[in-house]
């Protein structure tokens, strides 16, 4: 569990806090949560508007029928930047770099898409003819070799600017280890670009590898503009109609950053959605009593995953986007598995049952979404099984009948394998089940974790409706599912903290650090943190201080992250803590060997103000007993005991501290809940359920 | 006990819901073994660029049952080989036992890879064998990092193991490796890398016990003899959208790195039902220099072959059974006992591969590619740094063009065929040693020239900032490109230069391959890597395509004209009048 050192500000008694509205727009729908502090909550959903999600974002906030002039804070969780990204819609780069590495961004790390298959492409975000050179060299150790061509650089950004470009970056090898070069070009250049859109390279991360620091720095010139824009239009929108304190914007690594500085930094808005439902996540299981969980959010067409240790998100500086796509800010540790609701059965040339990584999508989907699907998908066996109500079949757009569904399942999948339909709508969850699990299991154990020590927290449309089978299958001992698993997201808007990372290569044998240097890199990085928000000028209530270290032993690649408690961190501390956390991941001992300390690492956190999540719950609705909350029965397919009939709880009527046994169902507004026989659920003060996971 | 088990298996019916999650735990096993290898490993090898594979092999035939899907392709087939080898000459397996061996003639690749073996038990019986293969840095002999260009024979390449019990019930025994530790280079951090790979093996332990704990011995059993039916079922399937007939292909390496003339690889494929059947025997005689190949490679390369142009299908030894090689006796494919063979594994094999796709290509060219860069272009460099005071070995390999296919263009830096390697960040390699980069480029016009052009290698220029060194090239396609398909033009070719601080130049005579340059600071090492070939027809190339890698600086108007007929005006838009009539010209020429 990290160690942290929180500081407490010198910040007035604040005044009672007022309403918050966390409001996250997904790839389907726009989720907005509004609490109000001296009781109730309103929730709304809306399509998302694709083209500018602030229409979706408005439309929300007047369905909740609030007036914007009576709320506090707003916190907004985009996409914009991700879709940019992933549809090429982005804006017009050059690079200016060292002489004779133009190409780094085209060539990558000499890769394939596919381990099998010499096919495929790339296109790099800037395209070779808007990639310049200059005369500049600087050496590993920070030394100039070569002094800045600053005429050159001049020339080229003129260019540049000729050839149409819009937002540039500045990327020069080794700037990590001596940034003097890169500002001094920025400087040249600002004297002349008509825009804000100037990227510094080392600003974005300073951090070693020049084909993952120019693209991270790449992906920061390609989005900037896109979302300066999109928040400047939104800005205005909610100022126009009355709404007079500050919009904060969620990031990926889980905390929230003003409107008014987002851009500077737009990179780190990516996976900002992932990253606000793992925060949700975190901030629930924590008030549960729950410090280590997996995240487990599954969708239509895939799902993701994410740890919680000691009760902080997992932050890893190692995404990659897509194929050679790497962005290498800390973000919230989310892995996406290609496993979802949308799985698509199908039987091999080999003859057997594959569930995915084929997804139907969201067109057509499902066969039982009614939009002309006619492949099996995990979903349709949930429905054909009972774990999904039959009668729900009748919303949506062209109804077709469980029949139907069966039939498919039937045709396409029991015949083939000579199984009778149940068998087969069966084979397609278990299948899938165990894909979902092997997958979790990868990225806890390439995480350094056992899965078998966490809870396992569920969220989203259909977490829920596997989550009790997958833990079963992980031997995971409990299953949380929040109050609101549909809204997780938005929640995570509302609930999370300001925050800035910051990474420092080091790069020397421990035994030759500079301690002294340790401290004042540490110092600078809170300072610079500090100093970040307080331009914010948002109300916060403390300012928490995160440190962690790279190292690895000399001659390894791979590092492991090490907290640290201080800046005044010791010598014989970090190795010691080093060798400790080695042992845990990899049982092997290496006293043969000397440690490196690789990167520094800072996130400073702004602590906003407490959300209650009593709120979420609604105690007039709640019966006296569980079995009251029982308003109807069906017959569900488990894998222990065939058909049964089963009860189906209500969500809302479920009473605080009340507990029931599975087999159940248990539906809600935004989800259903599976509980598997032979376990048992309590519901907690927050109106989470806690499921005891029996082996069988 | 096992004999029993096996026959027991035969009354088993298994559930088709049993039979996937047997095949995907299996398969999680392997995974896990990889994953546990690359992360605590110390080469950068094998933890970066991922030149190790980890898998599970049957307890009497050697078979292969599953193996990582993010192992090395070339280590496809022949994990199996050396896993036999072990099994034919061990004596008394005991639980705890792991068997360390490189040799070459026994089911290997060159002796950097090292492989270490496990017999696996359960409840008392040896059950599997577990095994994975890694590449170590240096394994002594006559170069740096292993790679030698002009070794005549195996003594001069490394030290050479037979299997042999590295740990003992367990226990390390610390004499053998001593005498390993005594015989290569940079060995002090050798040690991480050993008790990572045998970390490894004790997690495919572990986790194979479970799976047997869950379905029993004799159901795992069961399943296994039926995946490997359905693969083979599945393999045979994909072969049968092959026409029936023989193709042949070919492909050249430039030489043996001893004597200077190219060696002929001869692919006759014969496809007959569900069946392909190849032949080598019109390939070069056995060398001289290290360009052998051992037969595990030879066989391996095939395998990955097919498996590029059929990436779907698992991999276990069904997937092999419908694929007949008849041995390339008295061929440099098939090589013996003494004969050098460092240069197989990185350079014969991926020229194997492209012999296979280039005669497949003419059967099913909707599915192939103009052939890729296919060398791991390895440059060792051995030397001094005057600052630190130590030794150092620099080991550096690049990627190049990939080919033009059906619908695309190819790609630009691919990985060798045979690998699935990053290289190092050059931020890396500059901070690690005494060198400097002066440039790393694309290699314009590099990309062969097709309806969908190759994809284009590189070029890198490295300087030596320190001290002295030794410079050793393992390259390939220096004399011919990599050929193009269905009339794309060949890729462009590798070539290495030294350039030394006086002003002198020296350009090796072999091209692609050479050893011992004595080289000192200042001097510097340039090398071009290969493009892809191209696919198709250049004069069917879209115009507009063409003008737009001319405005990427792909290729110069000029040579946008010779190769792919199409011309500019004089402010240098596309000219569609004289473009249509040098294409009609050139169709008719």
């Amino acid at each position: 569990m990290p160690d942290s050192t929180p500081e407490r500000l010198n910040i007035q008694p604040q005044q009672p806090a007022g309403k918050m509205v966390g409001v996250d727009v997904g790839g389907t729908f726009t989720d907005l949560i509004l609490i109000d502090p001296t009781g109730g909550l309103r929730i709304a959903k809306v399509p998302t508007t694709v083209q500018n999600q602030a229409y979706g974002v408005m439309s929300a906030i007047e369905k909740t029928g609030a007036h914007l002039a009576d709320i506090a804070s707003i916190v907004h969780g985009t996409t914009t930047t991700t879709n940019a990204l992933l549809e090429r819609k982005i804006a017009t780069c050059g690079l200016i770099t060292t002489r004779g590495f133009r190409d780094i961004l085209e060539l990558g790390r000499r890769t394939r898409p596919k381990p099998y298959g010499l096919i495929g492409s790339f296109e790099p975000l800037i395209a070779r003819e808007n990639r310049l050179e200059v005369a500049e060299r600087t050496d590993a150790y920070g030394h100039i070799l070569t002094p800045l061509d600053e005429e050159g650089v001049r020339n080229a950004a003129r260019a540049l600017l000729d050839q149409g470009v819009e937002a540039l970056v500045i990327h020069f090898l080794h700037a990590y280890a001596n940034p003097a070069h890169e500002r001094r070009a920025a400087e040249i250049v600002r004297e002349i670009w008509p825009n804000p859109y100037v990227t510094i390279g080392s600003d974005i991360l300073s951090e070693f590898r020049e084909y993952e620091r120019g693209t991270t720095a790449s992906v920061n010139a390609a989005i900037q503009p896109v979302l300066d824009r999109y928040i400047r239009r939104l800005t205005d929108e909610l100022s126009g109609k009355g709404y007079a304190n500050e919009l904060l914007v969620m990031q990926g690594n889980g905390g929230t950053v003003s409107a008014r500085i987002v851009a500077e930094a737009a990179v780190n808005t990516v996976m900002s959605g992932p990253a606000s439902g793992v925060m949700a996540a975190a901030y629930t299981a924590r008030l549960a009593g729950y410090p280590e969980v997996i995240t487990y959010d599954m969708g239509g067409t895939s799902s993701d995953v994410g740890l919680i240790l000691g009760g902080v998100p997992a932050v890893s500086a190692e995404l990659e986007l897509e194929y050679a796509l790497p962005i290498h800010v800390p973000m919230v540790d989310v892995h996406t598995i290609g496993a979802g609701g949308g799985s698509l059965a199908r039987i091999d040339e080999a003859g057997l049952l594959q569930v995915g990584p084929e997804s139907a999508g969201a067109t057509p989907g499902p066969i039982c979404y009614g939009r002309g699907g006619a492949r099996p998908t995990i979903t349709d066996a949930n429905l054909a099984l009972g774990r999904l109500n039959p009668a729900g079949l009748l919303a949506v757009d062209a109804p077709v009948s469980i029949d139907d569904v069966k039939r498919a399942i039937s045709e396409q999948v029991g015949d083939k394998l000579g199984l009778d339909t149940d068998q087969a709508a069966a084979a397609i969850l278990a299948i899938g089940n165990m894909k979902m699990a092997n997958a979790i299991r990868m990225v806890s154990l390439a995480r350094g974790h056992d899965p078998r020590d966490f809870a396992l927290f569920a969220f989203g449309g259909a977490g829920p409706l596997h989550a009790v089978a997958l833990a079963r299958e992980l031997a995971i001992p409990k299953v949380l599912i929040p109050a609101r698993p549909g809204i997780t997201n938005a929640l995570g808007c509302v609930v999370a903290d300001l925050r800035h990372d910051y990474v420092n290569t080091v790069n020397t044998p421990l035994a030759a650090v500079d301690m002294d240097q340790v401290a004042t890199i540490l110092r600078e990085q809170v300072a610079a943190g500090r100093e970040t928000i307080a331009r914010e000028g948002t109300e916060i209530e403390e300012i928490t201080v995160l440190h962690d270290a790279d190292m690895q032993f000399q001659g390894q690649t791979h590092i492991l992250t090490i907290p640290v408690p201080g800046p005044d961190v010791g010598r014989e501390y970090l190795e010691d803590a080093f060798a400790k956390a080695y042992w845990e991941r990899f049982e092997v001992e290496l006293p043969e060997i000397r440690p490196v300390l690789v990167n520094l690492h800072t996130a400073v956190i702004g602590r906003r103000p407490a959300v209650p999540l009593t709120a979420l719950i609604d105690k007039a609705q709640q019966a006296a007993t569980p079995a009251e909350a029982v308003t109807a029965r069906r017959a569900v397919w488990f894998a222990e005991g065939d058909w049964q009939e089963t009860p189906i709880y209500r969500r809302e009527k479920l009473p605080l501290g009340g507990r029931f046994e599975g087999p159940a169902i248990v539906e809600q507004l935004d989800t259903t809940i599976v509980i598997e026989p032979n376990c048992a659920v309590d519901v907690d003060d927050l109106g989470n359920l806690i499921v005891t996971v029996r082996s069988i | 006990m096992s004999i029993e088990t096996a026959e027991q298996a035969q009354d088993i019916i298994l559930d088709p819901v049993t039979l996937t999650v047997i095949q995907a735990g299996l398969q999680q096993v392997c995974n896990e073994m990889d994953l546990a290898f690359q992360r605590a490993a110390f080469s950068p090898v094998i933890s970066e660029t991922l030149d190790r594979s980890d898998g599970i092999y049957h307890r009497e035939t050697g078979e292969l049952i599953a193996q990582g899907e993010t192992g090395l392709p070339v280590f496809v087939g022949t994990m199996q080989f050396s896993t036999q080898a072990v099994i034919a000459r061990a004596r008394n397996p005991q639980p705890g036992d792991v068997y360390i061996v490189n040799d070459p003639y026994m089911g290997g690749t060159h002796l950097m890879d090292v492989k270490f073996v496990r017999p696996f038990f359960y409840k008392g019986a040896l059950y599997a064998w577990l095994a994975n293969t890694g590449h170590w840095p240096d394994f002594g002999g006559m170069v740096p990092g292993g790679f030698s260009a002009k070794a005549t024979e195996v003594e001069q390449e490394g030290l050479r193991l037979p299997p042999v019990k590295l740990f003992k019930q367990g226990v390390i025994d610390e004499e053998i490796l001593s005498i390993i530790f005594s015989n290569i280079r940079i060995a002090d951090q050798r040690i991480g890398d050993v008790k990572a790979q045998a970390a490894a093996l004790m997690v495919g332990d572990k986790r194979l016990t479970a799976l047997l704990d869950r379905y029993g011995a004799d159901v795992v059993d069961a399943a296994i003899a039926e995946l490997k039916s359905r693969a083979e079922q599945q393999m045979r399937a994909k072969i049968a959208t092959i026409p029936d007939g023989t193709y042949e292909g070919t492909a050249y390496v430039d030489s043996d790195g001893v004597v200077d003339e190219p060696l002929k690889i001869a692919m006759q494929v014969r496809k007959e039902g569900s069946d392909l059947h190849f032949d080598m025997a019109g390939s070069s005689p056995p060398c001289q220099g290290p360009m052998n190949s051992v037969l595990a490679t030879t066989k391996s390369s095939i395998y990955l072959a097919m498996k590029h142009i059929f990436p779907d299908v698992p991999i276990n030894a069904g997937t092999f059974a419908p694929l007949h090689i008849a041995d390339p006796d008295g061929t440099f494919l098939y090589a013996k006992y003494p004969r050098p063979v460092s240069g197989c594994a990185a350079e014969v094999s991926q020229r194997i591969a492209e012999a296979v796709f280039d005669a497949i290509a003419q059967a099913i060219p909707d599915r192939l590619f103009g052939a890729p860069a296919g060398t791991s272009g390895n440059f060792a460099l051995g030397g001094h740094d005057p600052d630190t005071g130590k030794n150092y070995v620099l080991y550096l390999i690049s990627g190049g063009g990939y080919g033009g296919s059906l619908e695309v263009d190819g790609l630009s830096n691919g990985c060798s065929t045979i690998g699935i390697s990053k290289t190092t960040p050059l931020e890396v390699v500059e901070q690690r040693y005494p060198i400097l980069f002066e440039e790393y480029s694309l290699a314009e016009g590099s990309g062969g020239a097709g309806k969908h052009r190759g994809g284009f290698g590189i070029n890198y220029k490295v300087r030596i900032a320190r001290g002295q060194a030794r410079a050793s090239f393992v390259m390939d396609h220096g004399r011919t490109g990599p050929n193009g398909a269905q009339g794309g033009e060949e890729g462009g070719r590798n070539a290495v230069r030294i350039r030394y601080a006086d002003g002198r130049v020296y350009d090796p005579p072999h091209l692609s391959k050479d050893q011992d340059i004595r080289i000192s600071e200042g001097d510097s090492v340039e090398v071009t890597t290969p493009g892809g070939g191209g696919y198709g027809n250049p004069l069917e190339r879209d115009p507009d395509a063409v003008m737009h890698d001319i405005q990427r600086g792909y290729y110069d108007a000029p040579e946008a004209e010779r190769r792919f007929a199409v011309a500019l005006t004089a402010d240098g838009a596309l000219d569609i009048a004289r473009t249509a009539s040098l294409r009609a010209e050139r169709r008719t020429a």
